[in-house]
Parts: structure tokens; C-alpha cells; sequence
């Protein structure tokens, strides 16, 4: 089995994200590491977030920083990444994307020890740049710049020093005076010999300085000093004038200002009033403002509050640390504040948000000092504060992220045209259900009812020159509605267009006339308002029409085409008439080229399953160009003129070219390349689109001419990032559209359908999947369906956290407190749904942005939810008491029947991960519905010994894995009855999938074990394993032999058992029982094989089988931590496969990563890749430069054409 | 002796020094389970979905995580042993 892999939706969690001026000219861009991508995004005018570019650089990025050659313009970002080189980037605005300037290699690949990567740190004058390992190793690289003004890096010059650890390192501000590299680090050598944990203890963390002689080319540890010991983070303060130099220190509960020669000046991070006294707090991010009079850093804790902290100085000497509470917002990774008075910021879960400032926390705030801090016998003397609402910053955007995506499953719930994505995302009070639908996001803008059924919508401007559009033109089956555009949209009855006939088309024809062909003929209204009338002769009418600025051509019934031209007095005048030998279906003329005076080419579509590409030059008007026959009559046709383009903003390198699209009556749009100067047609492709014949309509996106195909669901095709893409709209069937464009939106559609005229727009270009969010309370674990009546239960649990009751109970405390008690809360009661963001005034503080406030770690909330997802609501919510959590779930119909389908639910009490795993109790809750399932009764409740993980069905039983122990349960009156056991599974079941007598159960540390239930003795015994210790997080079922599963380490693989092992177990009347019993090496008789392995560079939490589209093949679906959902699809010919081996090596040999990862070594990073191919790979092809695709494809004996069409096809089959 | 200088031992023991973590034959019990420890939380902390997945089991940020695998790997045998068998379900 070969499979083909393709990352459906990329990672939307971010790593590390910095700021800069990469593009060049005024703007800030912000970089940002998605764990394997890397991504440009900046903010537009309207201050939404676009991304200008999104490069999978298959390798692990760790970090990023940016700086820039003095006088230089714009900034250069180095990369620490997996790939043991460091790497210099500097985006390319001509051909949107990033070059590498320079890779230097420094070590092996991989995250190591003592290999550089972790930390990156440059001097603030871009003079040198250091990259760290978290042990032992630092290099320090000098940057300048040669004659012709080119970066230069010099050979690497060591700073390394054995046994230390290092916790953060930064370039220290000090002017232009030699870089100096500031790094907190622990010596471990001296408790590596002491086994008693003594010197441990009194190791002491250092505050060290690293200076690089610019002159002698050699680096020295210049300073060391002791830190608190609870230092994790460093903060460069500018200096060289700007400010006094030295470092912020950031330790656990405290920011430091240090410097060489200085005194410490050291500050308390103000704590939550509600944090238990244990906790301490720790900076997790750091942004830094800085303008030629001022500067300040924003410090963000790990409880999301934002301190601003200001340093009084009078030229070196610091005499004052302030940090002042700025505002509350959720957790991140990082914090980029930009010139322009944006702060971006990268959520460490969920989504991630653009800030605006409103004002930079000069009001009056809770505040510690330097100089206020107090030390008593018990430690320095801490400050309380309460979190409040936002003061200083206004949210105005949001980056969606599933990240992490904790459960999956794809199913047809709304019985739509393609199945939905139910994931289940996010972490805490930010956990929410997201169900993902394939397509575009629409943002309706406008809907009215109009009298009638309308047929067809047009829009039209007055002018060639205008921006927007004057009026839109609505056609009845036996009337024309004309609607004119202003700051509202009205009929008007005075412009000239005839409204007691319906219309054909209306378009402006010149530069200022506009046309209205209807059945009976053509009707010109001139600038001037005179009125041309052309009457069809006889009793013939028009059928069809296409025209452009300059050209009409209609279709008379009985397959006559008329054409005509615009003269120079803006006459129209009729050129050519041609006899076709049959009625027209359709007809389209391509929009006259730049600097033309008419495109040459007239495509007109017949009954007989034919499309003829006509001439329409003067020499040759009317002949026939070339001839297409296609599977059924084409209803609807486009030609597309797709622009040169050598790169810029949007798009990769492609010459100019005509593309003809056809939709045809079997729901097949039909696409293929026009030969400009020929017109002969090549390089086919077809795709199913809907059940009703595709009507193609052009459309503007970004500028850019694409196209609207309306089937049984609308379709945009459109050009993104160097790729045609053709994705469904999440809209309801349209019947006709227009594009719209007016001063409140510019690129917008209108479109009619049944009795209603739409107005919408588009968002968010390039993704693969929209999304509705239902808010969660807790992070969610797992979810099962309900197959009957489609409720989804979901089960959610947190650590160290309060529970609903004890959240409302202090939170009336704190109001009541505050003097608010008496007014305004008295619905309180009910608000205890995070995300119910309709009452705001009520709740100041949503959970969702401000977090739960933190309890003792052995302290767990939990709950079980019923939920609709068709309406989102919560039918049924049961929060378990008792510091219980719920870890498992599953349905359940007992044989006997009683009941009908029960609800399992496997729980822990107290369970504790620190300083080791312990658990006070297991349960397993068995549930009712009530309530036709939208309710839950708890029927009863058995206590086991340890974590039930995974709960399964099995023949009528309850299948239960509870540690090392494999248990069948029957359903007892009181309490479930334990049938049978095996208890030799090596360490924990966290999965269990059943197939006929089989149960293929997964090991946390040893992967799968395949098993058998013999029933009349009553045993369940392990047959088969794998002989290789997976970490397992996820597992699913592919067939009788075949078991998927994905590990820690981020690698997906298939196992399955060798047919004849499988035929011999079978008819072994025995079960291969005897064999069983003589067991090798503690483990199983038989094993397992490896049929598929890949790395896929991220944790998978789910796997299913399942199929994206109607009619297109099955493939294996996964999501990740970081909140990327990716498809494994089987090649079902060896011919494919063999091609896109073949490409994937001529990729890999041509367009090696750009961080500098090996792709081949990246994907076999813990086990050598087994028989996939990946398209991410394969589908940079069309971002290479021009003449290198010429040269693979001349290597693979193909056009570069077709092999794009391969790659479309491989993707088309997935979604 | 200029032999001295070339033979195995020297050289190896110049090699265990430049690569830190690497294995000898008097390893003993203690040194060998450091380095695994060592090991494991250097890619813990470079791998960020694997932090991540740890920091969504145990409720804490991603950067309390990394602080606390970075302290762990000062004195892994104090609690770590445990660490690594912590499988942590989500």
C-alpha cells in the first residue's frame, strides 16, 4: 500500500513569531514559526491579518530572530531550527517568498542536547548573531557585509562551556562598542557527583556575559554573576544612548534589572489575589516598545496578565523598576509590538488575536517598585491585584487555530453535501467544538426579498473609469428590475433600460454606453441617453449572448450567431453572421486583452456534447478554430484570461494564458487551456462539482479575475499563492451572480437565488476548511455520537482547577467585595458557560480571555455534555463532583437489552502526575438517556483500580482497559459485572477497537496487540504484537488485519498481521491458543508488520477513515496538537505512484528545505519512511522557477502543465 | 610520549568530552540514567508539539512546561525516572 500525503489545513498553533520590516518600505510584517511552517502576515489597512505567505520548511523551526545591517533598509531573519545549520532568510517581494542568504552548517540534525537551535540571539546592531544549544554549546557567527553591500558570515567562533544549562539568551544593547551576548546558565557538574541531591539543590544560576572582540575575532565569557535561581527569561534594555543597557532578568516571581558594574535593581511581579500560595509566577513572554524618547517591555505571565515595566535612569544607573498591570489577555508564546500601535498576539492555544493600543498604561494601576520592595523574614513582600477589563488594548482581529485538536471525527450530521470535520480544540475555558466544513467562508452582507423569481443578476457601471457600480440589474421571467447602487439600494425607472421584457445581459459597451440584449433584440443606450434599438429579424429570438467591452455576439434560435463591433463613434455594428448546425447551449467572448481592439476568440458550446472555439479577427472572422467534444451538453461557458505574472504580492511565476471553462449539465466543469495565437485547445482537466450543471460567472478576487461556478453549491475559482484553487463557498445554491463592487465593499458578489437577492464577500482566501465554534467549558477529551438521535457527548476535564460551583462561589465573593453585590448579578447563576459573550456588562471578566483562576494541581473539574450540533446547544451538562475526571467515553448496548444504548464514562479521582502517577480511584459511570438522549440519568457507577483510559463495546459487553488490565464487563443491576480479564498488556491500554472476535487494543509505550475472545472458554488472550515500543496517542481501525496509529514522536504508521498469519489464526481451531501459550520473550507468538511509516513532524491525536468528498476515495484523516488536519489517501494504480515517487525525488534533489533539513531525513526522523509520498512536497512544484519545472518535468518525459494536473487531481480526490 | 597522545583511550576520552552524552563501557548506572534523562528533555524542549501535548495533560503554560523539563534536567534522577514513565492520557 502506497499513500499519498497532503496537509489539508496547515498548523495554526505558533511557535515563536518576531517582527521586522522584511518586505521592505514602511510596513512591519510579522514572521511566524507554525512548527514546520513558517508564515509572513501583516496587517492591512482595516487592520486584519493577511498572509502574504505560508512556506512548509519540513523541518521543526525552535526559533527566530530578526535584525538588520546598519543603514541597511530592510531586515534579514535567521532561523534555529532541527536541522543543526543556521539559516539566513530574506524575503523576496518580486517572487514572494524567502531566499536563503546563507546556511551554515554547525552539527547533526535533530533536537539534541548539545546541539545549537534552541536559542537564537542577536546583537541589536545586527553585527553578530549567537545560536545555543540547551546544554554546553554556543556559536557566535559575525555578520557584515561585503562591497557589492552583501551579507557575509564568518566561520563560527565557540562559546561553549561543558556542563551548564541554558535557560535564555540575548543580544545586550551596548551601542557599537563590541556585541556582547547576555545568558542565564546552570553548572551541573558538581551535583552530577553527588548522588545525594545536595549539590543539586545549591546550584546556583548565573547571569553571564559573553563578549566578541570584533578586533581579535574571539569570543570570552566577560562576566558572570549569580541570578536568582528562578530566572528563565532575559529582556534586552536598550542602551547606546537610547537607554542604560544591561538585561531584564525574569525569574520566578521577579524581573531583575542587571548590568555589568550595577547594582541589581529587582522588582515583585504582582500576583492574583485567588493564586494559591504555592504557585509562583512566571514570565512567559516578552515584547519590547521602543521610540527615540522612550521605551518600555511588556512582560506577559503565565496567568496572562501583561505588566508594563519602565526603568528610571539618569544615563547608566538605573534607579528605579516599575511594573505596572497593563491588561489581561490570553496566554501567548510571543508578543510583537508594532510601530504602527498594533501588538500581535501568538496564543499558546486557540485562536490568536491583533491588538490595538488605546493607550500605553499611563493611568493610574497597580504597580510594584524597586523602590517600594519590602523583604521580611519570610521573603520579599508580595503585591495583589485583580485582574479588571481591558483599559489599554481593543481587540480587532483573530487568527483562528484549532490548536490542539483533541478529538476528531468526520460525519455527515447535517446531511449536507459533504461530511463535516467535528473536531474538538483548545485547552481550559478556550476549549470549543469547531465543526470544520470544506470551503470558503462567506460574509453575507445583504439579503432582500424581491417580487418574484428572479433569473438573473448583472452589474453595471456608468463609466469605464468608475470605481464602483451604478446599478444592478435583476431580470424577471417576463421583467427587468433595475436597482441603482448609492448609500442605499433603490429601483430606479429613469435609466433607460426596457423593464417589461426580461433581459439576456446587461453590460456596459464602450466607455460610457451600456446594453440590454433581451429576447427580441439589442437595445444600446448611449451616454447621452439616445436609445439604438436592433431588432431580431423575424420571428427568431435571442437566445444566448456574450460579449465583451467592444463585441457582442448573440445566438438566434435555430443556431444563428450574429456579431457585432463597436466602431469608432461607438456605433454598434453587425460584422458577420454565421449559420451553426444546431441551437446554441452556450457562448462566451474572452474580455478584450490590454492595448487590443477585440479578443480573438468566441467560444461557443452545442447540444451536440461539442465546444467550437470561433475566430473573431476580421481575416478569418467566423471560422472555426478548433472543436472539443465533451461527456454532456455544456450549460455555462468562461474563458478566463489568467494574467502574466511574475510574482509579486500573490501568486508565482506563470505566463499569460486563456483558460476555457465549461459547465456541463452532468455537474462537470471542464477546464482547458486556450493556445493564444492557435486557439487550439490542450491540457484538459475535469472536476465533479455539484448535481446541477456548473453556471461559470467572472468574478474580481484581490484584483484578479476568477471565476463563480454555481452548482448544487457555489464554487470560487481563484489564484492563490501561484496555484489555481477551486473551493466551494459555504453558502446555500445560487441561482445567478454578478460581481459587486460599492464603497462598503469592494469585492463583493450579488447573487439571486429562490426569491431573494444576496450580497456577500469572501473571507479568508486560501483556507481549506470554515468553521462554527460551540464553547466548551473544559479541555475536552474525547467526544462519541449518538447514532440515533445525533447528539454528539463530549467529556472535559482539567487539572488544577475549580469547579463550576466553587468559580460562581468566589466570584459573587470578589464581587461582593468590591462593593457590586447588591446590583446586576442577579442572573449570575446562569453565566457560568464561558464564551456567552451576549451579556458583557454582566461579565466583565470572560473566562475566555482571563482564564479560570488556578487551583492546586491534584485538583480536577470536570464534566459530561450533551450537545446538538445542529443548533449548538447544550441539552445536558453534568459536572462530576468529588475532584473526579472523565478520561473516557463510549456507547454501549448491553445483549440484553433493557435499556437500549447506554452511556460508558471512565473517570479518576485525585489523580496526580507529580512527583509521581497516583490516582485515589478509577470509576466507570454507566449512563441513560432520558429524554429522548438528551439527557443523561447515572444508573450506576463500579469502582476499579486504576485509570479506565479506553472503553469499548464488545459483543454485547463492555470492554474496558484499566492500566495493564484488559476487563469484559456485563451490566449488573448495582454495578457492572466483571466477565473475564487478561492482565499482561506491558504498561497502560489507552485505545480499543473490535472487529468481529478480534480486539486490537494500544499500549501507551508499546503499541498495538491484537487479541481474541474466545467465548466458550470464556478467555481473552493476546495473539500478535509489534515488535517496536510506540508511544501510541492515537489509533484506528483500517481492516480485519490493518491497525493505524500515530506516536508521541510525531510519526503515523500502519501495522498489520501477514496473511498467512492471519489465514493460519483463523482456522487454528485453537485460535492459535496453543502457540499463545509458548509466548516468546514476554511477548506475543506472533508480530505484527510495519506497512507504512511517516514522519509527520507533529503529535497526532486522531486518526479516522473516512472520505471528504462525495464519490472521492477513502483516506485516513488526522489532526494534531498543533491544529493541523492532514489526509493519507492510497494510490490506487502503480503508474501514480511511480510518478510521484519519481517527483518527490526530483523535488527533493532540486528544491531541498528551506531551513535545511534534510526532506528525506526529516521524515524518517525515528523510523526510515515506508512507502509514502508527500504532496506537500510535490505541490511546491508550481513555485519553482519556471525553467527548473521545465527540467523535471523534461526528466519525468512530461509537460510541466500535466504534471500540475496531476497534482490537482491527487488533491481533488482527497477534497 | 608522542604515542600517548594518539592511542584509543585518550582519543576516546577526548571524544566523551566534546560529545557530551555519549556512552563509554565503566558508564555506570547512575550516569547512564542522567543521560537518558538529559537526552529526553533536551528533545522534549525542542520538539514544541510534544511540550505542547505535556502542557495540555498537566493544565500548565507551555512555558512553565519548559521551564520546569529544564529544571528536571539539573537533577533528573530526583524525579524524572518518573517523568518519562508518566504517561500522561489526554
Amino acid at each position: 500500500m502506497y499513500l499519498y500525503s497532503l496537509t489539508l489545513q496547515r498548523a495554526g498553533g505558533i511557535v515563536c513569531a518576531t517582527n521586522g520590516n522584511f518586505v521592505g518600505g514602511k510596513t512591519q510584517e510579522i514572521v511566524v514559526a507554525r512548527g514546520k511552517n513558517l508564515d509572513l502576515l501583516r496587517p492591512d489597512e482595516s487592520g486584519k491579518l493577511q498572509t502574504l505567505l505560508s512556506v512548509d520548511v519540513f523541518g521543526a523551526i525552535r526559533s527566530l530572530a530578526q535584525f538588520r545591517l546598519t543603514g541597511s533598509q530592510k531586515d534579514y531573519l535567521v532561523v534555529g531550527s532541527d536541522s543543526g545549520r543556521l539559516v539566513i532568510l530574506e524575503y523576496s517581494r518580486e517572487h514572494n517568498m524567502f531566499h536563503k542568504v546563507h546556511q551554515e552548517t554547525f552539527g547533526k540534525s535533530g533536537c539534541r542536547r548539545i546541539v545549537p537551535g534552541q536559542f537564537l540571539a542577536v546583537d541589536p546592531k545586527g553585527r553578530a548573531v549567537m545560536v545555543a544549544a540547551c546544554e554546553k554549546q554556543k556559536l557566535v557567527y559575525v555578520l557584515n557585509r561585503d562591497a557589492a553591500a552583501r551579507l557575509t558570515i564568518s566561520s563560527p567562533l565557540e562559546a561553549h562551556k561543558s556542563h551548564t544549562i541554558t535557560y535564555s539568551v540575548v543580544g545586550v544593547d551596548c551601542g557599537f562598542d563590541n556585541p556582547i551576548f547576555a545568558s542565564i546558565e546552570l553548572d551541573y557538574s558538581e551535583s552530577d557527583l553527588d548522588p545525594t541531591g545536595q549539590a543539586a539543590a545549591d546550584a546556583q544560576k548565573h547571569l553571564t556575559f559573553y563578549e566578541l572582540d570584533l578586533g581579535l575575532n574571539h569570543v570570552s565569557r566577560k562576566w558572570s554573576e549569580p541570578v536568582d535561581n528562578g530566572a528563565n527569561l532575559l529582556v534586552t534594555v536598550p542602551g547606546g544612548g537610547d537607554g542604560p543597557s544591561g538585561v531584564l532578568v525574569c525569574a520566578e516571581n521577579f524581573v531583575i534589572y542587571k548590568n555589568q558594574g550595577h547594582p541589581d535593581v529587582r522588582a515583585v511581579i504582582p500576583r492574583h489575589t485567588d493564586l494559591p500560595a504555592e504557585r509562583g509566577v512566571l514570565v512567559v513572554s516578552a515584547a519590547t516598545h521602543r521610540q527615540k524618547s522612550m521605551f518600555f517591555f511588556l512582560l506577559q505571565t503565565e496567568y496572562g496578565d501583561i505588566f508594563k515595566v519602565t526603568l528610571e535612569h539618569e544615563g547608566d544607573r538605573v534607579t528605579e523598576l516599575k511594573i505596572k498591570y497593563f491588561d489581561t489577555i490570553p496566554v501567548t508564546t510571543s508578543m510583537c509590538v508594532l510601530k504602527t500601535g498594533f501588538l500581535f498576539a501568538a496564543s499558546e492555544f486557540g485562536n490568536h488575536a491583533l491588538y490595538q493600543f488605546q493607550a500605553i498604561g499611563e493611568a493610574e494601576d497597580i504597580e510594584a517598585s524597586s523602590a517600594t520592595l519590602m523583604e521580611t523574614d519570610e521573603g520579599f513582600q508580595p503585591v495583589f491585584f485583580q485582574p479588571r477589563g481591558l483599559k489599554n488594548l481593543v481587540r480587532i482581529d483573530l487568527v483562528e487555530s484549532l490548536m490542539p485538536i483533541m478529538d476528531m471525527k468526520i460525519l455527515n450530521l447535517f446531511e449536507e453535501e459533504t461530511p463535516q470535520v467535528f473536531t474538538l480544540c483548545g485547552r481550559g475555558p478556550r476549549s470549543s467544538l469547531r465543526i470544520l466544513r470544506p470551503g470558503l467562508a462567506i460574509n453575507e452582507m445583504a439579503v432582500s426579498q424581491l417580487p418574484g423569481t428572479p433569473s438573473a443578476v448583472w452589474t453595471v457601471k456608468k463609466n469605464i473609469n468608475d470605481e464602483f457600480d451604478a446599478y444592478i440589474v435583476v431580470s424577471f421571467v417576463n421583467a427587468t428590475l433595475v436597482l441603482s447602487i448609492g448609500e442605499t439600494i433603490e429601483e430606479v425607472s429613469d435609466s433607460g433600460f426596457l423593464d417589461t421584457t426580461p433581459s439576456l445581459s446587461v453590460s456596459l459597451l464602450g466607455d460610457e454606453s451600456l446594453m440590454q440584449v433581451h429576447p427580441n433584440g439589442i437595445r444600446h443606450i448611449r451616454e447621452d441617453g439616445r436609445i439604438n434599438e436592433w431588432k431580431t429579424p423575424g420571428k427568431k429570438t435571442i437566445v444566448k449572448v456574450g460579449s465583451n467591452r467592444l463585441q457582442v455576439v448573440i445566438a438566434l434560435s435555430g443556431g444563428e450567431l450574429i456579431y457585432f463591433e463597436m466602431d469608432l463613434t461607438g456605433q454598434l455594428m453587425e460584422v458577420e453572421k454565421h449559420e451553426m448546425p444546431g441551437d446554441v447551449a452556450c457562448l462566451d467572448i474572452a474580455p478584450v486583452p490590454e492595448g487590443r481592439q477585440r479578443s480573438r476568440f468566441l467560444a461557443v458550446g452545442s447540444y451536440d456534447n461539442t465546444i467550437r472555439i470561433l475566430s473573431l479577427d476580421p481575416d478569418d472572422c467566423m471560422q472555426i478554430l478548433s472543436v472539443q467534444s465533451v461527456s454532456s451538453p455544456p450549460e455555462s461557458l468562461l474563458l478566463l484570461e489568467v494574467m502574466a505574472s511574475t510574482g509579486g504580492e500573490d501568486g508565482a511565476d506563470h505566463p499569460a494564458s486563456v483558460f476555457l471553462n465549461a459547465g456541463l449539465q452532468n455537474g462537470v466543469l471542464f477546464r482547458t487551456v486556450v493556445d493564444m495565437v492557435t486557439g487550439q485547445l490542450s491540457d484538459t482537466r475535469s472536476r465533479f462539482l455539484g448535481l446541477r450543471a456548473p453556471k461559470l460567472f467572472s468574478a474580481t478576487v484581490r484584483g484578479r479575475q476568477a471565476m463563480l461556478c454555481l452548482s448544487s453549491r457555489p464554487w470560487l475559482g481563484y489564484i492563490h499563492q501561484g496555484h489555481f484553487l477551486l473551493t466551494p463557498l459555504s453558502y446555500e445554491a445560487l441561482e445567478y451572480a454578478a460581481s459587486f463592487s460599492s464603497d462598503q465593499c469592494a469585492e463583493g458578489v450579488v447573487a439571486v437565488a429562490n426569491e431573494a437577492l444576496r450580497i456577500f464577500t469572501v473571507e479568508r482566501l486560501g483556507e481549506t476548511f470554515n468553521e462554527t465554534v460551540v464553547p466548551l467549558r473544559y479541555t475536552p477529551r474525547k467526544f462519541v455520537l449518538l447514532p440515533k438521535r445525533k447528539h454528539l457527548i463530549v467529556i472535559e476535564s482539567d487539572q488544577g482547577a475549580f469547579t463550576a460551583e466553587e468559580r460562581e462561589a468566589a466570584r459573587k465573593e470578589c464581587l461582593e467585595a468590591a462593593g457590586m453585590g447588591e446590583n446586576g448579578n442577579a442572573n449570575n447563576g446562569e453565566q457560568m458557560e464561558n464564551g456567552d459573550g451576549d451579556d458583557e456588562k454582566e461579565d466583565a471578566l470572560p473566562d475566555e480571555q482571563y482564564g479560570y483562576p488556578k487551583a492546586e494541581s491534584d485538583r480536577w473539574a470536570s464534566c459530561i455534555r450533551v450537545l446538538d450540533p445542529k443548533t449548538g446547544n447544550t441539552t445536558c451538562l453534568l459536572e462530576l463532583q468529588d475532584n473526579e475526571a472523565a478520561f473516557s467515553i463510549c456507547t454501549v448496548n448491553f445483549h440484553d437489552k433493557e435499556y437500549g444504548t447506554l452511556l460508558a464514562v471512565g473517570t479518576a479521582k485525585g489523580l496526580q502526575f507529580w512527583p509521581k502517577r497516583t490516582v485515589a480511584a478509577g470509576f466507570i459511570h454507566i449512563y441513560r438517556f432520558v429524554e429522548e438522549g438528551k439527557s443523561l440519568e447515572l444508573l450506576h457507577k463500579t469502582q476499579v483500580e486504576g485509570v479506565p483510559l479506553a472503553l469499548h463495546q464488545f459483543q454485547g459487553r463492555l470492554l474496558a482497559g484499566i492500566g495493564p488490565v484488559l476487563r469484559l464487563y456485563d451490566l449488573g443491576k448495582r454495578r457492572l459485572l466483571r466477565k473475564c480479564e487478561n492482565k499482561l498488556f506491558p504498561h497502560t491500554i489507552v485505545s480499543i477497537n473490535t472487529y468481529r472476535d478480534r480486539i486490537y487494543v494500544g499500549d501507551i509505550q508499546e503499541s498495538f496487540h491484537y487479541c481474541k475472545y474466545r467465548r466458550d472458554e470464556n478467555q481473552l488472550y493476546i495473539f500478535a504484537d509489534d515488535s517496536v515500543p510506540r508511544w501510541l496517542t492515537a489509533a484506528h481501525h483500517i481492516d480485519f488485519d490493518t491497525m493505524a496509529g500515530a506516536d508521541k514522536f510525531g510519526n503515523i504508521y500502519f501495522v498489520r498481521l501477514p496473511q498467512d498469519l492471519s489465514d493460519e489464526i483463523e482456522e487454528d481451531p485453537t485460535g492459535g491458543k496453543i502457540k499463545w501459550e509458548q509466548g516468546k520473550l514476554n511477548g506475543a507468538p506472533n508480530k505484527v508488520e510495519e506497512i507504512v511509516q511517516f514522519h509527520i513532524g507533529d503529535v497526532v491525536t486522531c486518526l479516522q477513515k473516512a472520505s471528504l468528498i462525495p464519490g472521492g476515495g477513502e483516506c485516513v484523516i488526522y489532526g494534531t496538537v498543533m491544529g493541523s488536519v492532514g489526509a493519507l489517501l492510497p494510490f490506487i494504480s502503480r503508474e501514480d505512484v511511480d510518478f510521484f515517487s519519481h517527483l518527490e525525488m526530483h523535488m527533493r534533489q532540486e528544491h531541498p528545505p528551506l531551513c535545511g533539513r534534510d526532506h528525506m531525513a526529516f521524515r524518517s526522523a525515528y523510523f526510515p519512511v515506508k512507502d509514502v509520498i508527500d504532496g506537500d512536497l510535490c505541490e511546491q512544484f508550481p513555485t519553482l522557477p519556471p525553467d527548473l519545472q521545465r527540467k523535471i518535468a523534461d526528466e519525468l518525459d512530461r509537460t510541466p502543465g500535466e504534471i500540475l494536473k496531476k497534482l490537482e487531481d491527487a488533491r481533488n480526490k482527497i477534497i | 610520549m608522542a604515542s600517548d597522545r594518539f592511542n584509543i583511550n585518550s582519543q576516546l576520552e577526548h571524544l566523551q568530552a566534546k560529545y557530551v552524552g555519549t556512552w563509554h563501557a565503566d558508564l555506570n548506572r547512575f550516569e547512564w540514567g542522567v543521560n537518558i534523562q538529559r537526552d529526553s528533555y533536551a528533545s522534549y524542549i525542542g520538539h514544541y508539539p510534544i511540550l505542547a501535548y505535556f502542557s495540555v495533560a498537566e493544565n500548565e503554560s507551555i512555558e512553565r512546561q519548559r521551564y520546569n523539563f529544564m529544571q528536571v534536567r539539573l537533577d533528573p534522577t530526583s524525579s524524572s525516572i518518573i517523568y518519562i514513565n508518566s504517561q500522561l492520557p489526554i
